[in-house]
């Protein structure tokens, strides 16, 4: 039984953010949910999937963020409430169907969330997701704490109802990833059945005409979100400088604002309704100042909304000093912080900044600069990916084309760094690196001579890797595909796919073999284990010396962590100390300083290699990586016990 | 107390930053605590640096993150990631409480980086401290089971120093709500062997 779950009206719980917007569409009496996973927003749907049968939604992970919305715009159509979660990447894929469901409009209350990564935390960009408001008209709300994730979740089901229009929530990884207090509320009883009325009809026809509507939409909702209880001041009436926040921001002012002691000083007017903004609410807090900080995280999106505002007002509003990401006061790139807005209200006003330390900074920032050594992000022991990486940077390196590899989203995207040997040389989205390779493939009539080679994860392989390959198979591309078949949505949080056979509710699902996908395609398909380096390299050595077709090797093999938990490894490894030579062996710590395995270590009192056993898995793989045979593998139950 | 508390715990990914720092939000909110809990995970988890932030306060929900030069306990899983965290958020009168046993990043491995003198680290974490635990969590944790443990060991070690306004049954009573049963066992004898730790 999930807390999340629990029909106690007021108990009080400390939920992570994610977990409270999940709540919140519980409230609202969610029929239908849909996503997919991508960090930090994969906590919304695991939440959801896991209450599903407790309380009785529906709950899956799709294929990809445009089939979950569509999946959740048919619940829509049909009546009932619906929720779909993804990053801000995936808005960016839905957003071709979205901008088409906001001339359509909607019917049973539909709510898209975002969760934007500030900073890139755990992503490849760093981009505001909010841009969808603009260019598909639909209402963007935006909490702050994880109470107000639940209750903003809420009321985006009722406005979706009024408006008949998708809502969007966009949340943040501070906001998401957070833990906060939060008290229940009611949960909404006897949902609708869902039927569809064959008397409507959802399209976008005729275009103009629907146009309008939409944006009649949102200038209702504009009106209406002039009273919203998401948006609130505190401050005096008249102060000095005006902030104008959303967002987590809200608290790292609040905190800045009292650590500096400027609460007669300066106004808070935290925003929850982003887009469209309230402009009597807006205009009647312009006029109260002429001072004005914007605090908000990625994109200025507040601040330029509320500068074309005053614009439109001119003369009537008279001249305004504004401070953000535009005037340099905050960092236009990267997530915020309480210290950033003390600084930014430092330099507006003048004020000294909150009392800390400085000598002690100064010192500690100093010893560690001098002692600590960067932590480089890394495969985990035992990574099938590492071992896939290895082979293929030596079939490359045998081969002598100067060959490399294309590659995308998932744990493998690591391959950019040394712990992939440097292999990938370019990332971007989801299926990418095949689409790039289909590019690739066809230079050859130009002269291009280099062999490519492209990975893609399971679960980016169906995500958006199907149409690239079906390209490349029609266009006759010439190019090597590795599915990195790892079993799981690794770094997601091993979320089930279509691969894997269990859906999200933790029930049987059908199961979509990669292989026989593409052996329906009539392309060429390998299966290896990537922990047998000589016969992988073997394998792909020759795949790209043959270099006629699209081909596909199938790495099989799951993920360690997976692993780990479904009965762990068979080996225990040693290195033995007689047969390594360290230093003077001529492979230049070939281990340590080019396999990278963390649960090899070099000690640099005896000079030789060495396990780390808090670290090793016992995949067994670095036995064969090196030369002198001085790394022995042993069935684990023989000699200690783990 | 002071208010709000900030506690801090560091570590690399796949030590359990996040289940410790769970146990601790769980027995505070039982004691009636505003708090909040920022996670910094994501792509770190693959080998690289974690850290959770914890606000604690008795009048106020404060923002997920410590402002700098102002954590009062440092809960450090892994002893150069625990002096990183002081480069930006120490002040004179924090206290830290660390595991000794280091995990070497890929570039120590490598020979890129060098991973300081072990001596030479807890000196400099001491200087840089009010007061210090240094904890043979890992040398415990061989002995009762596993590495995995590491976390609970030093959540013991950390009621050991009395700092945050709780006792070792409002942890222990944490503790059981989150562990599933059939390991609790084996996490209270951790807890137990930490607490011990940390007095001695
Ligand atoms: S989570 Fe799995 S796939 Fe990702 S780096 Fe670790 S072992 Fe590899
Ligand atoms: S066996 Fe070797 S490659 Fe596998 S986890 Fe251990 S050290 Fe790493």
């Amino acid at each position: 039984m999930s807390i999340v779950a629990l029909d106690e009206p007021g108990r009080t719980e400390l939920l992570m953010g994610n977990e409270a917007i999940a709540r919140g569409a519980i409230e609202a009496g969610v029929s239908f949910c849909a996503g997919y996973p991508g960090n930090p927003s994969s906590e919304i749907m695991e939440t959801l999937a896991e209450t599903a049968k407790q309380i009785g939604h529906y709950a899956e992970w799709s294929v990809n963020e445009k089939v979950a919305l569509e999946a959740a715009a048919a619940a829509s159509f049909a009546g009932v409430r619906a929720i779909s979660s993804m990053k801000q990447n995936g808005v960016n894929v839905v957003a071709d169907f979205l901008t088409n469901l906001s001339l359509s409009g909607t019917k049973g209350g539909l709510v898209l969330v975002t969760c934007d990564d500030p900073s890139g935390i755990s992503s490849t960009n760093e981009e505001d997701a909010r841009f969808i408001g603009r260019i598909g008209f639909v209402p963007v709300l935006e909490p702050s704490t994880p109470q107000d994730a639940l209750e903003i979740t809420k009321f985006a089901f009722d406005l979706s109802e009024e408006l008949k229009s998708l809502v969007v929530v966009r949340s943040l990884t501070r906001v998401s990833h957070t833990r906060g207090l939060v008290r229940f509320g009611e949960i909404k009883k006897n949902k609708a059945t869902p039927r569809f009325d064959t008397a409507t009809s959802f399209h976008t026809f005729p275009v103009s005409f629907k146009h309008q509507i939409m944006r009649e939409k949102l200038a209702r909702a504009a009106e209406i979100f002039e009273d919203s209880p998401f948006n609130q001041y505190t401050g005096q009436d008249r102060p000095e400088v005006l902030i104008i926040v959303s967002g987590v921001s809200v608290l790292y002012a609040k905190e800045a604002i009292s650590l500096m002691g400027l609460q007669d000083r300066v106004g808070l007017l935290r925003i929850g309704t982003t887009w469209p903004l309230p402009p009597k609410l807006v205009t009647a807090h312009l006029r109260s100042t002429d001072r004005i900080l914007f605090l908000e995280e990625v994109d200025p999106y507040l601040e330029t909304s509320v500068k074309a505002m005053s614009a439109q007002l001119g003369p009537e509003l008279g001249l305004k000093h504004f401070y953000g990401k535009e005037s340099g006061h905050i960092p236009s790139v990267g997530e915020l912080s309480c210290d950033l807005v003390a600084e930014a209200l430092h330099r507006i006003m003048d004020v000294p900044l909150p009392a800390v330390d400085r000598d002690y900074l100064d010192r500690a920032k100093k010893a560690a600069d001098e002692l600590v050594p960067v932590r480089e992000l890394g495969f985990c022991p035992g990574c099938p990916h590492r071992a896939s990486y290895w082979s293929i940077k030596n079939a490359l390196k045998m081969d002598g084309r100067d060959g490399f590899v294309s590659g995308d989203i998932g744990c493998y995207t690591l391959g950019i760094f040394p712990t992939g040997f440097n292999q990938v040389k370019s990332v971007h989205c989801m299926g990418s690196g095949l689409g790039i390779a289909c590019g690739y493939g066809k230079l050859g009539a130009q002269g291009f001579d280099q062999p490519v080679i492209t990975v893609c994860g399971d679960s980016t392989f169906f995500h958006a890797g199907i149409p690239a390959l079906i390209n490349a198979r029609y266009n006759q591309s010439n190019f090597v595909l590795l599915i990195l078949d790892n079993s799981a949505t690794a770094m997601t949080g091993f979320q089930p796919h279509p691969g894997t056979g269990m859906a999200a509710m933790g029930n049987p699902a059908g199961r979509v073999d990669p292989e026989v996908l593409c052996r329906a395609l009539d392309l060429p398909v390998t299966v290896c284990d990537p922990y047998d380096l000589p016969g992988t390299t073997k394998t792909l050595y020759e795949a790209v010396k043959q270099g006629q077709e699209a081909q596909v090797i199938i790495m099989k093999r799951k993920c360690a962590l997976v692993q780990n938990r479904e009965g762990g490894f068979p080996y225990r490894l040693e290195v033995d100390q007689e047969k390594c030579r360290g230093l003077n062996c001529g492979c230049s710590r070939y281990c340590t300083r080019i396999f990278r395995c963390p649960g090899l270590i070099w000690d640099s009192s005896t000079k030789t290699a060495r396990i780390d056993e808090a670290i090793c898995v016992g995949c067994g793989v670095c036995a064969d990586v090196c030369s002198h045979s001085a790394i022995i593998r042993r069935p684990k139950n023989v000699g200690q016990t783990a | 107390m002071k208010d709000p508390f900030n506690l801090i715990i560091t570590g690399v990914g796949g030590q359990g930053n996040v289940l410790a720092s769970q146990i601790i939000g769980r027995a505070l909110v039982k004691k009636g605590y505003l708090i909040t809990v920022g996670e910094t995970y994501g792509l770190s988890q693959r080998g690289g640096a974690v850290s959770s932030h914890i606000r604690i306060s008795s009048k106020d929900q404060y923002g997920p993150v410590v402002p700098q030069g102002m954590a009062d306990v440092v809960l450090g899983l892994e002893p150069v990631e625990s002096l990183r965290i002081l480069a930006t958020y120490g002040q004179p009168e924090v206290w830290c409480v660390v595991n000794s046993r280091p995990i070497y990043p890929i570039g120590v491995n490598a020979g890129d980086a060098v991973y300081p003198d072990l001596e030479v680290l807890k000196n400099t974490v001491a200087g840089l401290s009010k007061k210090l635990w240094w904890i043979p969590a890992a040398d415990i944790a061989a002995e009762i089971g596993g590495f995995f443990m590491t976390n609970v060991i030093m959540l013991g070690a950390l009621a050991a120093t009395g700092s945050l306004p709780l006792n070792q049954d409002d942890y222990k009573a944490a503790l059981k709500d989150i562990i599933p049963p059939k390991k609790l066992d084996i996490n209270l004898t951790a807890f137990d062997r930490g607490l011990a730790e940390g007095r001695a």
